[in-house]
């Protein structure tokens, strides 16, 4: 039925927004099963691993001191009854202690790193879809120009290097080439990171630079090929026909169209922002989710590893979901189907 | 700005010569130059990679070129020696070779990279047909356990992969293998699909045949272009993660020289010899850049829909 | 007729691609006058869709309008700056495209589509322009129009896009309306409706119309003169009803013969035009139509004949002429038609080996 047919009926929500409503309510769903066998998938190859939490470089544990650390958290029960537990305490969003750090919750820990990897990831996303967008769209109105390139070349390098070398090549080139220039602005890694963080603090711009590379060099080479394609359509031919001024053309007919795919991006550039965050924070030592989850992997701190699994999860699939909402709004041709 | 955006609607003025889709592929692969010095790198670095692995022959031309040497031979009053011709790039904190553990981690990377691409086309395959060909329950299945490995960051998952099996070459191997099928077996899975409506594998349905030669009788000239690019695209991805989970001390355990174990290691002595981190550096961005040229070339040549 | 709306003086047009220079549009003449309907007719790759992207200057890349001129209203086309050419677009001459799918932009509403056509110029205040699309959309015979001009293109059937299109064309009410196929991608009950539109709107209107076409039955239910193109060039030109009953090119003659006509006894069989059009980059020496000329003489192989007056108000380009032409060539032109097969082969050949272009 069309818009307008009933006017009197048009506060009631129709339907699409009942559509939507329902599509939202699914995905929710879905997360459910998605997240159980993210923890058995998870749960299973922690177990399956070779040590366990209680391995210390140099003196070890005595084995009566590891047998009373194995009753207290538990790891002496059987497996399934040790996953039933936990899942138990998961529904109630209790994700167990922290095997590292005695006496320490597993959610306590990660809402101590949490505030490094938001800063640093919120601002690295911030800026990196503006200029990966507008990198690519100068590259393709510019097609083939010294601009476009540089663009294309820049973009190529910085997918294909490796995001932790390029943040040493950054510590090479800022920290220690050019440090009486910048006046030890720089910060260097092995001195932390100084407190309190904030998000503009010059000490941030390494890793930012690092974490964003890659994905910016993705969003860059994306945009420009689709507004590429975007260009050759018929209707740009229709909107220049129309005379039209080029700005209104690029802004209402290319962008508007070529923006369409890069907004489906975003959800593998979150995903590219999270495991960029493991390298990042280790190579600059910044105390977040990331580097924790590097340091519990090694460390066996199997309550630790399940929690950052899990909090990663959600929030991909939560930003996946946003992206998906958002599409519906951007392109008036994608339909939900229920 | 109008004359500068111009306009660009395409007009297709070549014509399409008439030969076969691989040596048609290889002639546009060779038109780009980024591609064919690319593939050429590769080719070089697969050539050393071997000869770091082959037994040292003491006066052969690889000695004499000092491109084996053992890369684990420590020299230790020799330590952060300056490129000479015994040691072409130095030597690290512990007096050994750089140039024999670069070529060293170059076979390392590469077989990681490419070997792993088997694998990887093994499950992925299985998966995508099985998945594509029985269709109904299994499909449905298969497919929301491959949503399930996209809810995985990739790295994540190789990171708890690597942990449960312990450090070694064979579980990164492994670990690899078991995370990046997932891309593939939906190509594969999309192609059976496209293929099964095809008209004369409906026909062999319907009159009782087993569809089963059919489908992959087609599958393989349909699939191996995109399969092929995947797979190129594929090495990269797999060196990088092997690069750096070494790097983060989780992947393979010095002193075996990967290029991951090496920057980490001059990582921790920078400020006492940034080479140690940048001739490492520089082979790991150059083997994965030759790769995504040759990937980005396999693409153009052979995605039919850039033909003109 | 009246006065003379555009005139086209020896354009060229040339596409400088990889293979060599394609000489898409090579010594083109035309004119058209105010209120007039001009058929431009030709196979595909003959230059009709070149020499009206000419002249907007929309030609797209890598092709350039090399020479020639391109007046319109006693103002060269051709030498305007970026504004002049930006104001001339839409608002003195506007252009509607084959392919009504793809020819609207997916993500806009279709209202907000013509209403631009208008903003861009300043025929109608802003105010002004939003009230007349619904008006537009009611010319164009779109039903319900004053709820569809919400609509986003992919809620609109093709025959109603190509009048939503039709209507952008018109927003400005300019001078000239150049159609390039409008019909061709619709189906066949939606083309009547489409040309029956475009009939009405002209004798209501008054705008001039260049309908560029391979259908001559188009030609002839709209259409008050024709120009002929073959290989980049004009071939023969005159009224509608004087072509249609003498054409003197031998390459007209053979695209009237390819049509089957309803007032005339099927005693004849179709002609299909045999072998391709010819390569735009070495087109050859003399007549360009001479290699698949069923009347070629030997002077056509070596000279090119001139656009030459073959009646009043009609000329043509051939030596021959098909009033010389003998009987017994005529008669063994007609019987020598291709089978259906044959000439379905040969089609698909010609789209392969033509140059794209309409």
């Amino acid at each position: 039925m069309r818009r307008g047919a009933l006017p009197f009926l048009a506060w009631i929500p129709r339907g699409r927004g009942t559509t939507l409503a329902v599509f939202i309510i699914r995905r929710l769903l879905w997360m459910i099963p998605v997240l159980f066998f993210v923890i058995v998938i998870t749960f299973v190859l922690m177990h399956l691993a070779p040590g366990g939490p209680w391995d210390r470089e140099g003196k070890q544990l005595t084995p009566q001191v590891i047998n009373n650390l194995n009753i207290k958290y538990g790891l002496d029960k059987p497996l399934p009854q040790q996953f039933l537990t936990y899942i138990w305490g998961v529904v109630h969003f209790d994700f167990g202690d922290s095997l590292r750090s005695p006496g320490q919750h597993v959610s306590q820990r990660v809402l101590e790193s949490w505030p490094y990897t938001f800063t640093l990831g919120a601002v690295t996303f911030l800026l990196l879809v503006p200029l990966g967008i507008g990198l690519g769209v100068v590259a393709a109105l510019r097609q083939n120009s010294v601009a476009d390139y540089a663009a294309l070349g820049l973009a190529t390098a910085a997918a294909s290097t490796p995001n932790f070398v390029i943040g040493i090549f950054l510590i090479i080139f800022l920290a220690l080439g050019m440090n009486r220039l910048t006046g030890g602005t720089f910060y260097l890694p092995t001195g932390g990171m100084p407190q309190p963080f904030n998000p503009f603090q010059v000490e941030l711009i390494m890793p930012v630079i690092t974490l964003g590379a890659l994905p910016t060099a993705y969003i860059a080479r994306l945009t420009r090929s689709s507004t590429l394609d975007t260009l050759r359509q018929d209707f740009v031919r229709t909107a220049w026909a129309k005379g039209l001024k080029a700005r209104l053309v690029v802004m209402r007919h290319v962008l508007k169209n070529s923006l369409i795919p890069v907004v489906t991006a975003l959800g593998p550039t979150f995903a590219f922002l999270v495991t960029g965050s493991f390298i990042v924070e280790t190579l600059f030592s910044i105390p977040g989710i990331g580097r924790s989850f590097v340091t519990s992997i090694s460390g066996r701190d199997y309550t630790m590893i399940l929690g950052t699994t899990i909090l990663f999860a959600v929030l991909i699939a939560v930003v996946n979901l946003i992206v998906d909402v958002l599409y519906v709004f951007i392109d008036p041709r994608v339909r939900l189907s229920d | 700005m109008a004359t500068a955006i111009g306009i660009v609607q395409q007009v297709d003025w070549d014509v399409p010569e008439q030969t076969g889709l691989w040596s048609d592929a290889w002639v546009r692969f060779r038109r780009n130059p980024l591609a064919v010095a690319g593939l050429a790198v590769i080719v070089v670095m697969i050539v050393l990679a071997i000869g770091a692995r082959l037994p040292t022959n003491p006066g052969g031309l690889w000695h004499v070129l000092h491109l084996t040497g053992d890369p684990v031979q420590q020299e230790v009053t020799n330590t952060y020696a300056l490129p000479s011709l015994q040691h072409p790039l130095g030597t690290d904190v512990l007096g050994r070779d750089q140039l024999s553990r670069i070529l060293y981690g170059a076979s390392i990377s590469l077989t990681i990279g490419i070997v792993v691409q088997f694998l990887i086309l093994i499950i992925g395959g299985v998966i995508g047909m099985v998945a594509g060909y029985f269709g109904g329950w299994i499909d449905n299945l298969l497919m929301r356990f491959t949503d399930i490995m996209y809810a995985f960051p990739d790295l994540l998952l190789v990171l708890v992969f690597v942990a449960a099996f312990g450090p070694s070459f064979w579980s990164i191997f492994i670990a690899l293998g078991l995370v990046y099928w997932v891309g593939l077996a939906r190509l594969v899975r999309g192609q059976v699909l496209s293929i099964k409506e095809k008209e004369y594998v409906e026909a062999a349905i319907m009159t009782g045949t087993s569809p089963f030669k059919l489908i992959v009788k087609h599958l393989v000239p349909n699939s191996l272009g995109p399969v092929i690019v995947t797979l190129t695209f594929g090495i990269p991805a797999a060196i990088f993660t092997e690069a750096a989970l070494s790097f983060l001390g989780i992947g393979i355990r010095p002193p075996e020289p990967s290029w991951g174990v090496m920057i980490e290691d001059g990582y921790a002595g920078i400020f006492a010899d940034p080479r140690q981190v940048i001739f490492p550096g520089i082979a790991v961005a150059l083997t994965m850049l030759s790769f995504t040229f040759v990937g980005d070339g396999l693409r153009d040549a052979l995605d039919p829909r850039m033909r003109r | 007729m009246g006065q003379i709306l555009l005139q086209v003086e020896d354009l060229h047009t040339q596409f400088f691609t990889s293979r060599g220079v394609v000489r898409a549009v090579d010594g083109v003449s035309l004119h058209i006058d105010a209120g007039e309907t001009l058929g431009v007719v030709g196979e595909s790759g003959c230059g009709k869709t070149i020499t009206a992207l000419s002249v907007l200057r929309l030609v797209p890349e890598p092709g350039r309008i090399t020479s020639g001129k391109i007046l319109f209203r006693g103002r060269d086309v051709t030498k305007m700056d970026d504004d002049e050419i930006r104001d001339f677009r839409g608002n003195d001459v506007a252009m509607i495209f084959q392919d009504p799918m793809t020819s609207l932009n997916p993500v806009t509403k279709i209202g907000f589509q013509i209403e631009e056509a208008m903003t861009a110029h300043k025929r109608f205040s802003a105010g002004l322009a939003k009230g007349r699309v619904v008006e537009l959309l009611k010319r164009v015979r779109v039903p319900a129009a004053e709820t569809r001009v919400k609509d986003y293109p992919h809620q609109f059937s093709g025959g109603m896009r190509q009048r939503a299109m039709i209507a952008m064309g018109l927003a400005n009410e300019p001078a000239l309306l150049i159609a390039d196929e409008p019909t061709t991608a619709l189906d066949v009950t939606v083309q009547a409706q489409i040309i029956q539109l475009m009939k009405q709107l002209n004798r209501e209107l008054g705008t001039a119309m260049m309908l560029i076409t391979h259908n001559m039955a188009l030609v002839a239910s709209l259409c008050q003169r024709v120009v002929v193109m073959y290989a980049g060039r004009v071939v023969e030109e005159g009224p509608v009803e004087q072509i249609f009953d003498s054409p003197q090119h031998p390459y007209t003659w053979s695209l009237l013969r390819s049509v089957p006509r309803v007032d005339e006894a099927r005693k004849d069989r179709l002609v299909s035009i045999r072998g391709l059009p010819p390569d735009l980059v070495n087109s050859p020496a003399g007549c360009k139509f001479h290699p698949r000329c069923p009347f070629v003489v030997d002077r056509c192989k070596v000279e090119e004949p001139p656009l030459a007056e073959v009646a009043p108000d009609q000329v043509a380009r051939c030596w021959v002429l098909m009033r010389n032409a003998r009987q017994e060539d005529v008669d063994a032109a007609k019987t020598s038609a291709l089978s259906v097969e044959a000439a379905q082969t040969l089609k698909a050949q010609a789209k392969v080996g033509g140059v794209a272009g309409s």
